[in-house]
């Protein structure tokens, strides 16, 4: 029995471990949804930069205080799109005016942590390049031929993709080495602008799942209910068990 | 004119009263002792015993927590995923309930697997259990179309290319395959339609067909008695003075407390998912089903949720015949409709793993690796282990897992189908079983 159950287990540990996605490694985000003004910071950030094509339509702006904000600092300072504090983060632009501007829709972000990972963002965001032959003139390397031009360019400054090539002397294997270089600096230095994607990352993961630190908070008083139940019950089953054999 | 014939209630103090009226109506008394204070279960049930239990909890859980989210969803093809992330966001706890309902549908599974495991373990199918043993296969087949409907309503990229993908199987069979699949989507292709019908059928038809297929199953249980780990008739041995079995003891309050303790345990182990992990990093909500559908864009690599991958991976490791999927699909089909058959297929002298011969251990400890491994396979892409070299003999080029789910395929069936032979031959080599259960 006791063997059949290690194989159960050992069995169970391929299964658990996650698939490798191809394409460059993803940095660990800074995901910290305690830090409540790195998601005030992130928030301001999201609405002044992406919601002008993209739309959050399952975001209400009232929302946001959750965040520590006020309705009125709400309403003066992050309200653009509606005059509805209860209104969804919806972008006014029509889709068919995106689709002939950029060759597809931008797509909602309401959840895009949590389809893409808030690795993924944080590192596509950071990993835009100059790159001529694309119509918008940027390129990505973690999403090669990506529409989106690189909105944060002002920020981050413009980076180019070295692309090196050295044979191994060895094997004669010819191995690529592909290093994003910044050419030309923007306004933040490279440990300012990772901050600044962090705080927007951070935002967007909140905003994929407003209830999750609700939901973790819950998930311990609920495990320590639990506990107590599990002790009372194994005592009571104990009780009426001991003359049983 | 019966009103008068039974005797009292008694022993409920208060209530005696309104319990006797109730009696002498209904049959009340006679119900709880049938099936709790006097259905004697053998008194040695190990952790293995605990899973049919937990399975009625989770329809319970899958119930409850389904008819609070049928409040505030719209089976809408326009409506529904949003309607879904408004439950998430809008709806006063509406995260807790959705959260219970997905971590639900795959605990359903893992119990279910658990008690089907314990079924083969202990011999639970076997004689005179053999129909207990068919409901409870035929229980597991509308669980299967529950899930399966159920996924397809939050109305995700997943959702949409899962169903796309499992009609299509249906589309394969010869001659009546694409009528029938156009009859299931009620529409060329998964579409508002289709939701609506999948709707309906997840929310009313199928959880009622379940609810009567458990109490059959739980009739049946009873009037036959529980097997247990010695798998060894409790009933042959009775108390001369009682005429109950001296190996069992009441249902209640013995094993609704042990129950009881178990369902501490198991909510704890839930709660954990529900509140730390309700995505268990992927497996149980996969990150494409936060896109919404979209029938222009189809997902590079399409898997059914976990629980069902093994026969997903049977499915993909038969190659196609006269140009047709159909034998793949024909396997898949068949590795579930075989537990059936399993009752007349064993031929051993004992019942329980306990008390077997060799062969059929190894044919069983073969099956649970087998099977997980197919499930890890369904998931993944067969390019998952690479290819064999060019030019290796049979194989050369094809891909590993392909040829690995091929063979555990093979063991998956010949635990079925080499059963009549390898039990038969373990008959000199099983162990006695004992007279009375042991612990």
């Amino acid at each position: 029995m006791k063997k059949i159950f290690a194989l159960l287990v050992l069995a169970l540990v391929p299964v658990l471990a996650c698939a490798e996605e191809e394409g460059p490694p993803l940095e660990q985000a800074p995901v910290n949804l305690g830090d409540k003004a790195s998601l005030q910071h992130g928030a301001a950030i999201f609405i002044n930069n992406c919601l002008n094509c993209h739309s959050a339509s399952l975001m209400r702006y009232k929302k946001l205080e959750d965040l520590g904000l006020s309705e009125k600092q709400i309403k003066d300072n992050l309200l653009f799109t509606t005059d509805k504090i209860g209104g969804n983060m919806s972008v006014p632009v029509d889709p068919k005016i995106s689709k002939a501007a950029f060759g597809v829709v931008p797509p909602d972000l309401s959840l895009i942590a949590r389809s893409r990972s808030a690795d993924w963002l944080y590192t596509y965001l950071r990993s835009f390049y100059r790159d001529a032959k694309s119509n918008s003139g940027w390129n990505n390397t973690v999403f090669p031929n990506v529409a989106m031009p690189n909105v944060l360019w002002h920020q981050q400054g413009e980076q180019a993709l070295q692309v090196t090539e050295r044979t191994n002397d060895i094997t004669g294997d010819k191995i690529e080495t592909r290093k994003l270089v910044l050419e030309r600096p923007g306004a933040m230095s490279r440990i300012e602008f990772d901050r600044y994607v962090g705080d927007l990352v951070n935002y967007l993961v909140y905003m994929s799942e407003p209830a999750q630190t609700d939901r973790k908070q819950w998930g311990v008083v609920v495990l320590f209910f639990l506990a107590g139940f599990f002790v009372l019950a194994f005592l009571l089953k104990k009780e009426y068990w001991k003359d049983v054999r | 004119m019966a009103a008068t014939e039974k005797t009292p209630v008694t022993g409920a103090g208060p209530f005696n009263g309104v319990l006797t009226w109730v009696d002498q109506r209904f049959p009340l008394m006679a119900l709880w002792k049938d099936h709790l204070s006097e259905y004697y279960a053998p008194k040695n049930f190990n952790f293995w015993y605990y899973f049919g239990s937990l399975a009625l909890l989770v329809l319970v859980i899958q119930i409850v927590s389904g008819i609070f989210l049928t409040m505030n969803y719209k089976p809408d093809a326009h409506d529904a995923f949003a309607s879904v992330e408004y439950i998430m966001r809008d709806v006063p706890g509406g995260w807790l309930i959705r959260y219970i309902h997905s971590t639900g549908a795959s605990f359903f599974f893992i119990t279910v697997y658990l008690h089907m495991v314990r079924g083969l373990m202990y011999g639970s199918y076997r004689r005179p259990r053999e129909l207990l043993w068919i409901f409870g296969v035929v229980i597991y087949l509308a669980l299967m179309a529950e899930a399966f409907f159920g996924y397809l309503l939050p109305w995700g990229q997943m959702s949409f290319w899962g169903a796309q993908v499992i009609v299509n199987l249906f589309g394969t069979i010869p001659f009546i395959g694409e009528p029938l699949a156009i009859w299931i989507r009620g529409d060329y292709n998964v579409s508002d339609a289709t939701l609506n019908r999948f709707f309906a059928l997840h929310v009313a038809a199928l959880p009622m067909v379940l609810l009567g297929l458990v109490a059959a199953h739980i009739m049946a249980l009873h009037e036959v008695g529980s097997n247990n780990p010695d798998g060894i008739e409790i009933k042959k041995n009775l108390d001369p003075r009682t005429g109950t079995p001296l190996d069992g003891i009441p249902f209640h309050p013995y094993y609704t407390v042990k129950d009881l303790m178990g369902t501490a345990v198991f909510l704890i182990v839930f709660s954990a998912v529900v509140f730390f992990a309700p995505e268990m990093g992927g497996y149980f909500l996969e990150a494409n089903n936060f896109i919404p559908a979209d029938p222009l864009k189809t997902p590079l690599h399409i898997a059914p949720v976990w629980y069902f991958t093994p026969f997903y991976a049977m499915l993909r490791a038969v190659p196609p015949m006269f140009n047709s999927q159909f034998p793949g699909v024909l396997v898949m089909g068949c590795a579930v409709l075989i537990l059936f058959a399993l009752p007349w297929l064993d031929r051993g002298g004992v019942k329980s793993i306990r008390y077997r011969g060799p062969r059929w251990k190894m044919a069983f400890a073969a099956l649970v690796v087998a099977f997980l491994i197919l499930g890890y396979l369904g998931v993944e892409p067969t390019t998952v282990w690479g290819a064999f070299p060019e030019g290796f003999p049979l194989v050369g080029g094809d891909y590993i897992a392909t040829w690995v789910a091929r063979l555990l395929t093979l063991v998956y069936f010949f635990f079925f189908l080499g059963m009549p032979w390898y039990t038969a031959r373990d008959r000199a080599q099983e162990k006695p079983e004992p007279q009375r259960v042991t612990w």
